[in-house]
């Protein structure tokens, strides 16, 4: 309990950092995700070959090793980056490739007929994407991308190899300092579960609230990844 | 170019396979244990007994919303403290086991429910007991409808594994770390097959789960 008083500013700039890197990532990883998502389903070969291959090669490598690049690598060749920039950029893009899936599924659970008749309508393909589509498919991607959001949070940890400064950085910090490294731990994870626990909980809540048709389902096992 | 040739030498190769079957030997043994762990948990959550049901719940739901990397650092710095000392392997094995049997337990519940209620009515109805028709009739059904899940799951763990990188786990990314560290030069030679060879081991993963999606759909 001592702990929690004593260190207390400590461990709320490190809430900080976890938060805002989760968030800037939240962002940018919504637009890129979105825009890998949509060159996916693009009927042009080439589009559609580069949005299956960014998907897909960033799903299957780890997060730390996008962080490292970003820590390790680009250095030598361009602008030093710091531990927060790092290790938020691979968030971001790794992040990204999971938002992408998730869109996608979101975009082809929507009935074909909508974009036919939007298109018979004479709408143009990006208006009745925009103004037809998108909209249907974000109430069935909303409870996955929240997941995807707890998983962000959860992931933002990396930060802490990098010298990110974030929670888990300052968790490590204040066990090497107090040799109670069983109760510094708890306090991080009661830390982050401040963090997880209620979204989780509240997506679980939207996801029973809207639940209907397998659209969805095949969506929420994707966020399960 | 004449970095990647040196740093691709037969001795440095041999290491970091070494290192990549750590890895694969770490996850496959968490997988196992996180199965069996995992459907029991999922079982015991999915039939609702008094209490019981709700606090495994509430435990499953607090160790999937934790980075698993605290998981780590809490089994091998965290549990000495208690008296409970464990080598690295074993604690990278047992933190990545618990927080893959949460996720497994999801799984298994998410899968028993998607089985149709009408058969273990079915089941009921034709004078079978509540376990003859759960372990006979719907397990069987829901395990199969959990495959292409399970597999994603073990795609991730085989990623999550790196992060035992940090309590020194001599798996493919510190063997690695090892190899750059005594020559700079190989710096990104050792990065270019790092992100290969993990992404080889998963994309085949993750295709074979396609496959097996497809097959189970049809």
């Amino acid at each position: 309990m001592s702990m929690f008083i004593h260190f207390w500013p400590q461990l709320l700039e490190g809430l900080k950092i976890t938060l805002g890197s989760s968030l800037i990532a939240l962002v940018g990883s919504l637009i890129l995700g979105t825009l890998f998502a949509l060159l996916e389903i693009s009927h042009n070969r080439v589009l559609h070959l580069i949005g299956r291959i960014y998907v897909e090669f960033f799903r299957n490598i780890p997060l730390l090793i996008i962080a490292l690049f970003f820590y390790v690598i680009v250095p030598l060749f361009a602008a030093k980056l710091s531990g927060f920039t790092a290790g938020t950029l691979a968030l971001t893009i790794y992040t990204s490739s999971f938002i992408a899936e998730t869109v996608r599924a979101g975009i082809q659970s929507v009935d074909p007929g909508q974009m036919e008749a939007a298109r018979a309508n004479g709408m143009t393909y990006i208006q009745a994407m925009r103004y037809i589509v998108l909209p249907q498919a974000v109430k069935l991607v909303i409870p996955p991308l929240g997941n995807q959001f707890v998983n962000l949070v959860k992931n933002s940890s990396v930060l802490a190899f990098v010298a990110g400064f974030d929670l888990m950085y300052e968790g490590n910090l204040i066990a090497a300092q107090t040799f109670d490294t069983f109760g510094a731990y708890i306090v991080v994870g009661v830390f982050y579960l401040i963090l997880t626990l209620p979204l989780s909980y509240f997506m679980q809540y939207l996801e029973k609230k809207w639940n209907a048709g397998s659209g969805e389902r095949e969506a929420s096992a994707l966020a399960n990844e | 170019m004449q970095n990647f040739i040196e740093a691709y030498s037969w001795l440095n190769m041999r290491y970091l396979l070494e290192g990549l079957g750590v890895t694969l030997e770490a996850s496959l043994l968490s997988i196992a244990f996180s199965f069996v762990i995992g459907s029991f948990l999922g079982l015991i959550r999915y039939t609702r007994i008094p209490y019981v049901s709700k606090i495994i719940g509430f435990i499953i739901d607090i160790i999937r919303n934790l980075p698993l990397m605290l998981i780590l650092f809490f089994t091998y710095f965290g549990l000495p403290q208690m008296g409970v000392r464990l080598g690295v392997i074993t604690s990278s094995v047992v933190a990545l086991t618990i927080f893959e049997s949460a996720m497994l337990a999801e799984i298994v519940r998410s899968g028993i429910l998607a089985v149709d209620s009408g058969q273990m009515e079915a089941a009921r109805a034709n004078g079978m007991t509540y376990h003859q028709a759960m372990f006979r009739i719907v397990l069987p059904q829901a395990f199969k409808k959990m495959i292409p899940a399970i597999v994603s799951q073990f795609i991730s763990l085989i990623k999550d594994t790196s992060l035992a990188t940090i309590i020194l786990l001599p798996e493919l990314l510190y063997h690695a770390q090892v190899i750059y560290g005594q020559n700079v030069n190989y710096l990104v030679p050792m990065f270019v097959m790092l992100t290969l060879m993990y992404f080889i081991v998963c994309y085949a993963l993750s295709w074979v789960s396609r496959i097996l999606d497809r097959r189970m759909g049809a």
